[in-house]
């Protein structure tokens, strides 16, 4: 019986088991990572941290001024992307901030890849490090989910691949030099060293799209934000590492 | 202004070195690469670093194109006394920043 019952989580561990990009770091990738004074992650944090308090906008409200200390966020990151049922669709957390500046603080909303919002999004997922990723699918989200699925084993661009075909059927193999991870999205926004700055999620998925040669999504797009919603709800269970460090 | 993250213990035995953590937002550009309109990108990195402990220097450096952008730097400094690190650096541009870090030997 205990034989069987071991058998038995071997064989759950072996269907899904979501794997880091972390675990598959070098030591010195992941010693950077885990030490907030060499994770170069922690300049964009630190520069979210001020503008969390800052109130230097036209209608005098700092993120602050509403949710208080940035502690209140423990646990905001893990759930995102989710679903909006006033929106009808799942939104990212740089959308729900970017929702927050236009709609409470009154200001122009923070372009993708600005190093405001990297640095924004960046502290406000700090908080949830460690926290489990527990995206939500279920009920009216689901269609959304099931949208980018199908976005992610979708054949795209010149090379006719999908997401699907490295990171869940090839995960693990390399291409050429470099391991293929299974591209969970449990630290972004993160510092890559490739990209010698930090980078969102929509920056890695533009990237592997020109790889494939397909046109890339357009920022905030639909398409985007369901296979994003997708991306995270693979990752459930993993721990949220925002920032973390890759190669 | 460029961001910075210094790390100094807390609190440091006297005679004993400790490690300070340097980490500076810049952009390290090397003066090698092009730029999208085919034009020479200008080197502008952080040629010199120079740390001292009230007044006395303990660290120097050059720092060349091959370094990547955001360096971070880590060195052992040995305090007798507390004081003021004071970690200077110099830009391509003439631009000069300084950042203080408080030492306090117990």
């Amino acid at each position: 019986m205990m034989r069987l019952a071991l058998l038995g989580v071997v064989l759950l561990a072996g269907a899904a088991a979501p794997r880091s990009g972390y675990q598959d770091a070098s030591p010195a990738i992941r010693s950077m990572q885990d030490d907030d004074a060499a994770n170069p992650g922690f300049l964009w944090v630190q520069q979210g941290e001020a503008m969390w308090q800052d109130a230097g906008v036209a209608s005098g409200r700092s993120c602050a001024s509403c949710h208080g200390a940035a502690t209140a966020m423990r646990g905001v990151a893990a759930r995102y992307p989710e679903f909006d049922p006033a929106a009808g669709h799942p939104v990212t957390l740089e959308q729900r901030i970017n929702n927050c500046r236009t709609a409470r603080q009154g200001e122009a909303a923070w372009k993708v890849e600005s190093d405001e919002l990297l640095a924004i999004t960046a502290f406000v997922g700090e908080q949830s490090r460690g926290l489990t990723v527990a995206v939500d699918t279920s009920g009216p989200a689901s269609p959304f989910a099931e949208k980018g699925k199908a976005l992610f084993t979708t054949r795209m661009g010149q090379l006719n691949l999908s997401c699907a075909q490295c990171h869940a059927e090839r995960a693990g193999e390399h291409l050429a030099g470099a391991l293929i991870p299974q591209g969970q999205p449990n630290g972004y926004p993160l510092y890559r060293l490739e990209w010698q700055s930090l980078g969102s999620l929509f920056r890695r998925i533009r990237s592997c799209l020109t790889g494939v040669r397909a046109t890339p999504f357009e920022p905030n797009s639909a398409d985007l934000v369901d296979l994003e919603f997708y991306l995270a709800s693979r990752a459930n269970g993993l721990a949220v590492e925002t920032p973390a460090v890759r190669p | 202004m460029a961001r910075v993250l210094v790390n100094v213990p807390k609190q440091v035995a006297k005679g004993v070195p400790f490690d300070v953590k340097v980490l500076i937002s810049h952009p390290m550009e090397s003066g090698q690469r092009r730029g999208v309109d085919g034009q020479v990108i200008p080197r502008k990195i952080i040629n010199r670093f120079v740390c001292t402990l009230d007044g006395e220097e303990v660290v120097s450096l050059d720092l060349f194109p091959a370094i990547a952008a955001n360096p971070f730097l880590a060195f052992s400094v040995t305090a007798e006394a507390s004081g003021t690190l004071s970690m200077t650096w110099v830009d391509d541009d003439g631009a000069v920043q300084t950042q203080l870090a408080q030492v306090t030997v117990v």
